[in-house]
């Protein structure tokens, strides 16, 4: 990699990530059908026995990072194309893509604490080294400084959680986690999910540990943020769901904790989303409240398992898995779709876009489609995952279940809430960056090349056929699936339903689906057919209704602050708006008059600045300490080795005098 | 069965506009048009030529067909009584749900496509109201799945019991919810006024501004079935499950009747809202849904 021409770098790194994707797909294939990898060996002293194994669930994550990585890569080297003179820089991106991607197939498939913690390690360092790929920008270093410390903090998590599990058990194996469990009392099983699921809901950006998010999907270039958004932020999913199948018992507990937390995550990230003015930060709020959307699915699958209603746990995590695939496709796709719009405009404020439609069509495409099925409307992929967990979440209900019927019925109306919200959300970001006319003057267009559109339309592709043809894709997602409901330790009681029991019924019913939409289609093309037969009179161009008023400009169009207006009126209490505005003085006023606002997280102001803000205090206290005179460091040396020195004497006289007093 | 249904609320669009303004007429002692001149409004609508702004694109040419299309795929979920809908299956409210939002979707983008300012504040508070009234709807529907153990329209639907006073009362609040999403999403009093003719105030009228000709007629056409088929959702509160079929088309065909004259006199009677009091009006119909529910815990017993 270091010898080769700017371009050759990227074909290398485009090879590079096709042959691993190859042979870890083959792996995954297998896995998904039935036969399970295994392998052990010896890794030298420090990690002792080392376990592999790439079970149904592993095989699942490997298939959709894969491709969404391998379209990373291919749009990649199109987008970086700008930066071929820089051959050290380009080089090294390279390296840790693939490095990224070779981590994350060892984090699917490690069966051992440590290897575990290094590849979750090696993701990070890599993830990081690429968030920060433009590091002449100081907000983009800071964005991945965040990125950084925020990622250790959830791997400080996992490591005291797979500490405490090796101390009780003295193995590092990860199925040790399971024999802990099985035999500790359940709140301290409990305590350990919790661990856990802060160390894998950092990673996923659930509700409160989202903070990072926001700042590094705009900082990394446009095939990162794609996979990041796509996969990187899957890794706490899967970590999540891999530490469900180690669980035994407590599903209940566990999964109203999941569904609590979801809905929350889904509903505030997508609050957030709306009132953003940058897109690509914009689809990364987005992402938080997908992962809330997989999330309620993880939970009412846990739910299942704790009524032991397969249906339920089906319906869940069936849901979950297929969301987490369907939102990798989408959302890589509309951050390939921002990326171009990037480097098209030099932009990313919403307010500054408008009309592209017209210089970028097939982005426009690209980009409408993602929206639609981010949506999770018809005829697209979205519509499938959230209707397995809509049909899991009213079948719970009509099923009468004990205790968690207002629960679900919570988690209903968020997911219709989420689902109206993100309309709203995506309405205005296709409508106000595609629509209507340029707001600002553009540089020259950019040619909309091949490379540039390859990726996304082979996504749109991917996207369509889930939407049409879901029951070859649950069908395929079915093995990991069985894993929780009828796992081989038997998860399901004997006299539970079987699993496959309850596959049929959604087979057919996503089968209907799949008619319903196919004849949606046909009927919207006939409409059109008709009209098209209908409509002999050419149609006249004309400019749009101003009611009479000749002399438009651009800057009358309706912005993208003023559509999301009413609901930011509405759900002011939730929202932290920055606003600063000039006064109007006279009727004729003299200079343009400015009105900014600037939407901030009122959660990170809670939880992450002012505890910033109280350490930084504190420790300014201290700040006399370092005063920059050479005699005073010295004499901290001095006053440090007479501690040293004392401190054993003073504590052997405590102890002295404590035995003393004992003694009378 | 279902082609029957479809058919009846299809014929029932024909005519539904028609009774609305009839009953505005006489109710202001005017003598007013026909029945079917609404629909002689589209038909005419429908053959003319179209005026295409010259900052449009594609999409402002295919959002009419879609909305159309949306709303009669919606249409072939609505049950009839115990009988069904042309397409029937488990959780299919959710994709009849979700299948109108495509439609709305697509308006929505059509009217910012036309970069007007007007065109943009009727789509944001499209937007804004349908997502206030979705968790309403999911909510009903999910106190009933409750209630009747069922996850389909049809079989909701037929095995509604009227047992107690109180499934009474759910029945009726059900049908008042039902009716209430109807005005709000056809954009009605007390909502929407559709005879305002200034263009700040209106909601559904300045998003199609810009359409015109076969476009315009389509998206008319289709606010007529969106009112039918909203009223064959109310009638079947109504219909009894067992009954024979030409009582069933009679309750069928009075309910819409009686829905069509309810517009009218709304409409007669009662002002537009300021449109800042919108979302909180809107909002009262998930509350009311709330309430649905626990009167559902209540008689399962759940909560004492």
């Amino acid at each position: 990699m270091p010898i080769a021409g700017g371009r050759w770098k990227g074909y290398i790194a485009v090879a590079a990530v096709l042959a691993n994707g190859v042979v870890s797909s083959g792996i995954a294939i297998r896995a998904l059908a039935g036969r399970v990898f295994e392998e052990r060996f010896n890794a030298g002293p420090i990690l002792g026995e080392l376990s592999i194994g790439v079970d149904a669930l592993s095989g699942w994550f490997i298939l959709l990072t894969n491709f969404t990585l391998l379209t990373g890569i291919v749009y990649g080297i199109r987008y970086l194309r700008p930066y071929e003179g820089n051959h050290a820089r380009l080089g090294s991106h390279y390296c840790c893509y693939i490095l990224n991607h070779v981590a994350m197939l060892g984090i699917f498939s490690i069966r051992h604490m440590l290897g575990f913690l290094c590849a979750w390690e090696i993701m990070t360092l890599s993830a990081f080294l690429m968030v920060i790929f433009d590091h002449g920008k100081m907000e983009v270093v800071k964005a991945g400084v965040s990125f950084f410390i925020q990622a250790h903090l959830s791997f400080i998590f996992l490591t005291v959680a797979f500490i405490w599990v090796r101390a009780h058990t003295g193995s590092y194996d990860l199925a040790a986690v399971s024999s802990y469990l099985s035999g500790a009392h359940p709140a301290l099983g409990f305590l350990l999910f919790l661990l856990f699921f802060a160390g894998f809901g950092i990673k996923a950006g659930f509700v409160p540990f989202h903070t990072w998010l926001p700042y590094a999907h705009p900082a990394a270039p446009a095939h990162i943020s794609g996979i990041m958004s796509g996969v990187l932020i899957k890794l706490g999913i899967f970590g999540i769901l891999r530490i469900i199948l180690l669980a035994r018992g407590g599903y209940l507990l566990i999964g109203y904790t999941i569904l609590v937390v979801s809905i929350v995550s889904g509903v505030y990230g997508v609050i957030l989303a709306i009132v953003q003015h940058n897109l690509k930060r914009l689809l990364a709020y987005h992402s938080i409240e997908n992962i809330g959307i997989i999330g309620i699915g993880i939970g009412l699958g846990c739910i299942g398992l704790g009524l032991k209603n397969t249906w339920l746990a089906f319906a869940g995590f069936g849901g979950a898995l297929l969301h987490t695939l369907n939102h990798a496709l989408f959302k890589s796709l509309l951050f390939y779709a921002a990326g171009t719009v990037y480097q098209g405009t030099h932009t990313m404020d919403i307010e500054r876009l408008g009309g592209l439609v017209k210089r970028l069509p097939h982005t426009a495409v690209l980009f409408l489609v993602g929206s639609l099925a981010i949506c999770g409307l018809p005829p697209f992929n979205g519509f499938i995952s959230e209707f397995l967990i809509y049909s899991g979440l009213f079948h719970g209900m009509a099923a009468n279940l004990e205790t968690s019927t207002i629960l679900l019925l919570a988690a209903v109306a968020g997911l219709a809430l989420i689902g109206g919200l993100a309309m709203l959300c995506f309405t205005k970001a296709f409508g106000i960056i595609f629509l209507g006319s340029e707001r600002h003057p553009l540089p020259e267009p950019l040619k909309e090349d091949i490379p540039r559109l390859f990726p996304g339309y082979l996504t749109v592709a991917l996207i369509v056929a889930i939407g049409l043809l879901p029951t070859f894709f649950l069908r395929l997602a079915a093995p990991a699936i069985d894993l929780f409901t009828s796992g081989p330790g038997g998860r399901m009681p004997a006299g539970g339903e079987q699993a496959s029991g309850a596959v049929i019924p959604f087979m057919v019913t996503l089968q209907t689906i799949s008619t319903c939409t196919v004849s949606l289609l046909l009927v919207a093309l006939t409409v059109f057919l008709i009209k098209k037969k209908l409509a002999t009179r050419p149609g006249v161009r004309s400019s749009t209704w101003g009611c009479g008023y000749v002399a438009p400009s651009a800057r009358l169009q309706y912005t993208a602050n003023s559509f999301v207006r009413p609901l930011r009126k509405l759900i002011r209490p939730l929202l932290m708006m920055n606003k600063s505005e000039g006064v109007i003085e006279g009727i004729f006023p003299p200079g343009p008059i400015r009105s900014d606002t600037h939407p901030y997280d009122k959660l990170e102001a809670v939880l992450i600045d002012r505890p910033l803000r109280m350490l930084r205090r504190f420790l300014g206290g201290f700040r006399f300490l370092q005063n920059g005179s050479i005699p005073a460091y010295v004499l901290y040396g001095v006053v440090f080795i007479v501690l040293i020195l004392v401190a054993p004497i003073l504590a052997d006289a405590v102890t002295y005098l404590f035995g003393l007093f004992k003694q009378v | 069965m279902g082609i029957l249904n479809y058919l009846l609320i299809a014929g029932a669009s024909l005519v539904f506009p028609g009774i609305i303004i009839r009953t505005k007429s006489l109710l202001s002692g005017r003598k007013g048009p026909g029945i079917f001149q609404p629909l002689r409004d589209v038909w005419r609508l429908l053959r003319k030529g179209a005026v295409y702004s010259e900052t449009t694109s594609f999409i402002f040419q295919i959002a009419p067909t879609v909305y159309f299309a949306s709303v009669l795929m919606a249409i072939a979920m609505i049950p009839f009584g115990s009988r069904g809908g042309l397409i029937s299956f488990p959780g299919d409210f959710v994709f009849f749900a979700y299948v109108l939002a495509l439609g709305k979707f697509f308006m929505i983008i059509a009217a910012l496509d036309t970069g007007s300012s007007f065109e943009g504040m009727g789509a944001s508070r499209e937007a804004l109201y349908s997502l206030l009234a979705e968790p309403a709807f999911f909510i009903l529907m999910g106190s009933f799945a409750l209630l009747t153990g069922h996850t389909s329209f049809r079989e909701i639907f037929g095995s509604l019991h009227f047992g107690s006073s109180i499934s009474y009362a759910i029945g009726v609040l059900a049908a008042f919810v039902i009716t209430l999403t109807a005005l709000i999403e056809n954009s009605r009093m007390p909502i929407d006024d559709p005879k305002t003719h200034l263009e700040l105030t209106m909601v559904h009228e300045v998003m199609i501004l810009d359409n015109s000709g076969f476009d315009l007629g389509l998206i008319l056409q289709t606010g007529h079935l969106k009112f039918a088929m909203y009223g064959g959702l109310i009638a079947n509160f109504f219909l009894t499950p067992g009954s024979e079929l030409r009582y069933s088309i009679g309750i069928f065909l009075v309910i819409q009747g009686l829905f069509a004259v309810t517009i009218g006199v709304i409409e007669s009677f009662m002002a537009r809202f300021r449109m800042n009091h919108n979302p909180q009006y809107i909002f009262t119909l998930t509350s009311m849904s709330l309430l649905i529910f626990l009167g559902v815990l209540l008689l399962l017993g759940k909560i004492v």
